[in-house]
């Protein structure tokens, strides 16, 4: 079986700024592959050209064999891609669970009960909290609510960007324990991450950005045993 | 008794600028962009309803159910062809378009119904015993009524409870919230939000249909420029209350009304629209978010 996400040779671009450069990679089904990279090397611009908020000059993005350039940006989520965006962005004004039914947008109302139960179990501090307004929640706590409301969805793949950003260590933990359960279950990940140390860890595959090119690539254990990125990305 | 007058007139003439300021917040909330055409859908849609009556016979309520798709087609339209190639333009070109937009449909009613004033039938007219009622009266007819009133306040609450109940409780009402909070996260959600935009853009217009029928109910006198004041106003409503709040523009609205008739009754008829525009400018002195509006917290 073909890989579940190819990325070919995108090149996105902010006005005249040349912000990715012919990036190529693809994720096969079950894995956790994760881009790490500096500030600015182009990550979350990667993920936001596969979801659709933002379009490839060149190249093409293919998930389950399908060309994204020619779904609706509103239609990917019902093909089964989610993205847990950069900086969690959840409705602040609406309730946890309004968020999760959010959600659930593209199911058109069946099974969200079971599927709330589903998102309830692993995050049984949603739960607690279902009646809350999503503003009135903590940081890591909003990291939650935002990836329960990713995984409404039935993802065939689920993309976070920066899951762990803002969050005091402890958290970052307990975020890196739910991706790996999310994997142990057989979900497919591609992860995006400044933090190399705990990305590299809990991916099997792995890809180093830098100034919007793809520079290396290796299983996660590779690359955490590099000595180059040990020196760039693990500081020391 | 003369009291309780004025305060129903104000009542009444509110609810018809809080039916008005609902299209102004919620395309605000959800567009963020001022609608300034949305005054002038109003007199579209009390003229669609005149013709509907005085040309065609037909009956008051098909009318206004007309006067409401007329409405709610040319919202959709305004919106697609005048406001959505603006998207990512600057919030001032938008404006501009709105203020253009508002010129264009003031001069196309010129064009197609001449500036001569038409009188609005009054069709909320009960007989009874061969006499014609216009209204209720009450305590020895020290307190009159009219139905007019009664059907506007009456249709504001029903358009209230409708909305609070949409937004809060369907899906497409939660996905209409989620999409002026946050349009990105909103289509990753899968939400449509040109749709939604849209559906905003057809709510309101057919909100000013209704507002329409009932301003000219009251007021009975409809020019091509009838939606214009009524438009200010109501948008004034709305920037009181709260902009991109609905409760808020049933407040603002509501109050703006009620302040309205008392400073014409007990202060003068000239400065009525003065003292409506003071207030505003205290309130927002005190309250730069108006009554209800959202202190955006920002969570880092």
């Amino acid at each position: 079986m073909g890989p579940i996400l190819k990325v070919e040779d995108i090149n996105v671009y902010y006005g005249s700024i040349h912000a990715i450069k012919g990036v190529s990679f693809e994720v096969h089904q079950g894995e956790t592959v994760t881009l790490i990279g500096a500030n600015g090397a182009g990550k979350s611009t990667t993920l936001n050209t596969i979801s659709g908020l933002l379009h490839s000059k060149t190249g093409s993005v293919t998930f389950m064999g399908e060309d994204l350039a020619k779904v609706p940006a509103h239609k990917i989520v019902s093909r089964g891609l989610a993205m847990v965006p950069e900086g969690r962005r959840v409705f602040l004004q609406m309730t946890v669970r309004e968020n999760l039914e959010m959600g659930a947008y593209t199911q058109g109302g069946k099974s969200v009960e079971a599927d709330l139960e589903r998102v309830y179990q692993q995050f049984p501090r949603l739960k607690e909290r279902y009646k809350q307004v999503a503003g009135t929640l903590s940081g890591g706590e909003q990291q939650m609510l935002a990836m329960g409301r990713a995984l409404m969805s039935h993802p065939k793949l689920l993309m976070l960007d920066e899951p762990s950003m803002g969050l005091a260590p402890i958290l970052v933990e307990q975020i890196f324990e739910i991706i790996q359960n999310l994997h142990k279950s057989g979900t497919t990940i591609l992860l995006v991450e400044q933090n190399a140390q705990a990305a590299l860890s809990v991916a099997d595959r792995g890809y180093v950005l830098e100034t919007g090119k793809v520079v290396t690539t290796g299983t996660g254990k590779e690359l955490l045993a590099s000595p180059a990125i040990k020196k760039a990305y693990l500081g020391g | 008794m003369t009291f309780l007058n004025f305060l129903i007139n104000g009542i009444s003439l509110g609810s018809i600028y809080a039916i008005i300021a609902l299209g102004y917040t919620m395309v605000y909330g959800i567009a963020k962009m001022l609608n300034f055409a949305h005054g002038d859908v109003i007199m579209v849609g009390a003229y669609i309803c005149f013709y509907a009556i005085t040309r065609f016979s037909l009956p008051p309520l098909v009318g206004v159910v007309l006067a409401m798709i007329v409405c709610t087609m040319l919202g959709i339209v305004v919106e697609r062809l005048a406001y959505k190639p603006l998207r990512s333009a600057p919030s001032l070109a938008v404006l501009i378009t709105a203020i253009g937009v508002s010129y264009f449909l003031q001069n196309a009613a010129l064009l197609l119904w001449s500036s001569n004033p038409k009188v609005f039938p009054s069709f909320f007219v009960l007989e009874s015993g061969g006499a014609a009622k216009t209204g209720v009266e009450l305590f020895g007819g020290q307190l009159k009524i009219s139905y007019v009133t009664i059907v506007t306040i009456a249709a504001c609450v029903v358009i209230m409870l409708a909305l609070t109940w949409f937004t809060g409780r369907t899906r497409l009402g939660k996905a209409m919230r989620a999409c002026s909070e946050d349009k990105g996260a909103a289509q990753l959600m899968g939400i449509n939000v040109n749709g939604t935009i849209s559906m905003t853009f057809a709510i309101g217009s057919g909100l000013a249909a209704i507002a329409g029928v009932l301003l000219c109910s009251a007021y009975p006198t409809l020019v091509p420029t009838t939606g214009s004041m009524p438009g200010i106003k109501a948008f004034t409503a709305a920037v009181f209350g709260g902009i991109g709040s609905i409760p808020g523009a049933l407040l603002g609205g509501l109050l703006l009304g009620v302040i309205e008739i008392f400073a014409k009754a007990y202060i003068s008829t000239q400065l009525s629209d003065a003292v409506v525009f003071a207030v505003l400018i205290v309130v927002l002195l005190v309250k730069p978010a108006g009554l209800l509006g959202k202190q955006i917290r920002e969570k880092v």
